[in-house]
């Protein structure tokens, strides 16, 4: 137990730190992955194909991979970065735009196709049915795959601490090293404050999940 | 289902269409050239760098790669099948002293990090890296396979259990016999996109050095010199997605497979891929 208080401080860093890599990656994940989602169902075919062969490859793609193309062989490109968070954060963040994009256009694929012929049949363009009509009743119904999505995005960011980025994992991978006698403490720490998000996260997912179907 | 979006086009949205897609393919295409030129700026194309695929060795280290790779996560599998099916009794049990500890035990493991599971067991069991990483993949899997198949129980006609204590049968009994049959049949998309996941989160063997297909490219390059790292991973980069892409076809059919039973009068199962499949 020592080595956890002694180091709460750390901890707490970087919970801070696995916090700003989630909600950084994840809003340009989630607005990358919602135009992905547009490019997928759009008239245009050449969106369409993009789209797909983007969700078909970036999904099928483990994000060990992902992370070591952004932090390993970029910088071999010429692409080189100040700090290796913002590695992790193009890593992450396309890695579950792929996700995202799976699941808003399965939400589009769920609203009533009556919604789309009344918004058509009032004469409304491609891009108004869609962005009036469609999506807003299709954002509700992934709301709750999309927190799912979320949780593993917070669990796929220790995966940064093993490429350098000091986050939950990485401060506990320091820890553990320093602390040889009590690497049981301080791994089980680093595993409460994870659950610390990921539990009230999943909750809510559960609730909405629940709201959602009722007025379904 | 995305043309519901859309009237079906006249001459002139055709028209616009088609502009629409010549300047999109442009724009995708111009992107390429543009990736393509830095790349052959920086040597990537030149002949010597991908001559090393003739060679046997290199081959035999990426096949070794690989075999880690599979091996691990068709052990894991094998073992965190089994074992989610008796967590999924565990948490459904009648008796509340069952009940309850499992479910706290499994969202604690659903809700860490797979690879910290996998330190976790590396460093306070002081085991080797292969059984750290299968450990790690059979905690976690087994909580997931556990929660997809518990969806799939409840996702049955109450009358399936009352009629099997009905008859006599002892709530094991009715469990075993006639509810997790169904359950599992129906899931099994659900189950096979798992094992898509499993198989991905394989790749995690790297961080605790297990010598899987990553760790080979890692120690190639280091052994042939980083100006063969971009294409020896840019190939296993395209093995791991090429089997991947195989497992992810085969729970695709095995859906259609499903749907097309469901005409013939069995129950279709609630699509739940999304949430299971989640990354």
């Amino acid at each position: 137990m020592d080595a956890i208080l002694e180091n709460l401080p750390l901890y707490w860093e970087g919970l801070l730190r696995t916090l700003f890599l989630s909600t950084v990656s994840g809003v340009i994940a989630l607005v990358l992955g919602t135009l992905l989602a547009a490019a997928r169902v759009s008239p245009v075919a050449a969106l369409r194909g993009f789209s797909t062969t983007y969700v078909e490859i970036l999904r099928n793609t483990p994000l060990t991979i992902a992370f070591f193309f952004s932090a390993v062989v970029l910088p071999r490109l010429g692409v080189t970065f100040e700090q290796f968070e913002v590695a992790a954060i193009i890593a992450l963040s396309a890695y579950t735009a792929a996700f995202i994009a799976e699941a808003v256009r399965s939400g589009v694929n769920s609203v009533h196709i009556g919604q789309a012929e009344a918004a058509r049949s009032i004469g409304m363009k491609f891009s108004q049915v869609l962005s009036l009509i469609i999506l807003p009743q299709a954002l509700r119904t992934v709301i709750p795959p999309l927190i799912n999505i979320l949780i593993a995005l917070v669990k796929n960011s220790s995966v940064a601490g093993a490429f350098l980025v000091l986050e939950l994992f990485g401060y506990g991978r320091q820890l553990a090293n320093t602390y040889g006698d009590q690497v049981m403490a301080v791994l089980l720490g680093v595993a409460f404050f994870y659950l610390l998000i990921t539990v009230p996260l999943g909750i809510l997912a559960s609730t909405v999940e629940r709201k959602v179907a009722i007025s379904r | 289902m995305s043309s519901v979006l859309y009237d079906v086009p006249g001459p002139k949205a055709r028209r616009v269409s088609l502009i629409g897609s010549v300047v999109g393919s442009l724009v995708i295409l111009g992107l390429l050239a543009w990736i393509i030129m830095t790349l052959a700026q920086q040597g990537i194309f030149e002949g010597r760098r991908w001559a090393i695929f003739t060679r046997a060795d290199v081959w035999l280290l990426l096949g070794n790669g690989l075999g880690a790779t599979l091996t691990a996560a068709a052990l894991a599998a094998v073992i965190a099948f089994p074992l989610g099916l008796m967590l999924c009794l565990l948490r459904i049990s009648d008796v509340a002293a069952i009940r309850i500890p499992t479910r706290v035990v499994l969202e604690f493991l659903r809700g860490m990090p797979v690879v910290l599971m996998m330190f976790f067991v590396l460093l306070v069991f002081g085991t080797n890296a292969f059984t750290a990483v299968v450990a790690g993949l059979v905690l976690y899997n087994s909580a997931v396979f556990s929660e997809i198949i518990r969806a799939g129980i409840q996702s049955l006609p109450k009358g399936q259990r009352e009629a099997g204590l009905t008859i006599g049968l002892t709530s094991f009994q009715s469990r075993m016999i006639i509810e997790l049959p169904q359950a599992v049949r129906r899931m099994m998309p659900s189950l096979v996109a798992q094992l898509v996941v499993l198989l991905k989160d394989t790749s995690l063997g790297y961080i605790v050095a297990y010598g899987e297909l990553l760790r080979a490219v890692q120690v190639m390059a280091d052994f042939l010199g980083t100006a063969f790292l971009f294409p020896v991973f840019f190939v296993a980069a395209g093995i791991y997605i090429a089997v991947n892409i195989c497992v992810s076809r085969i729970a695709v059919w095995i859906e259609r497979r499903g749907t097309k039973k469901a005409a013939g009068g069995v129950a279709k199962a609630e699509p739940e891929p999304i949430e299971a499949a989640a990354p």
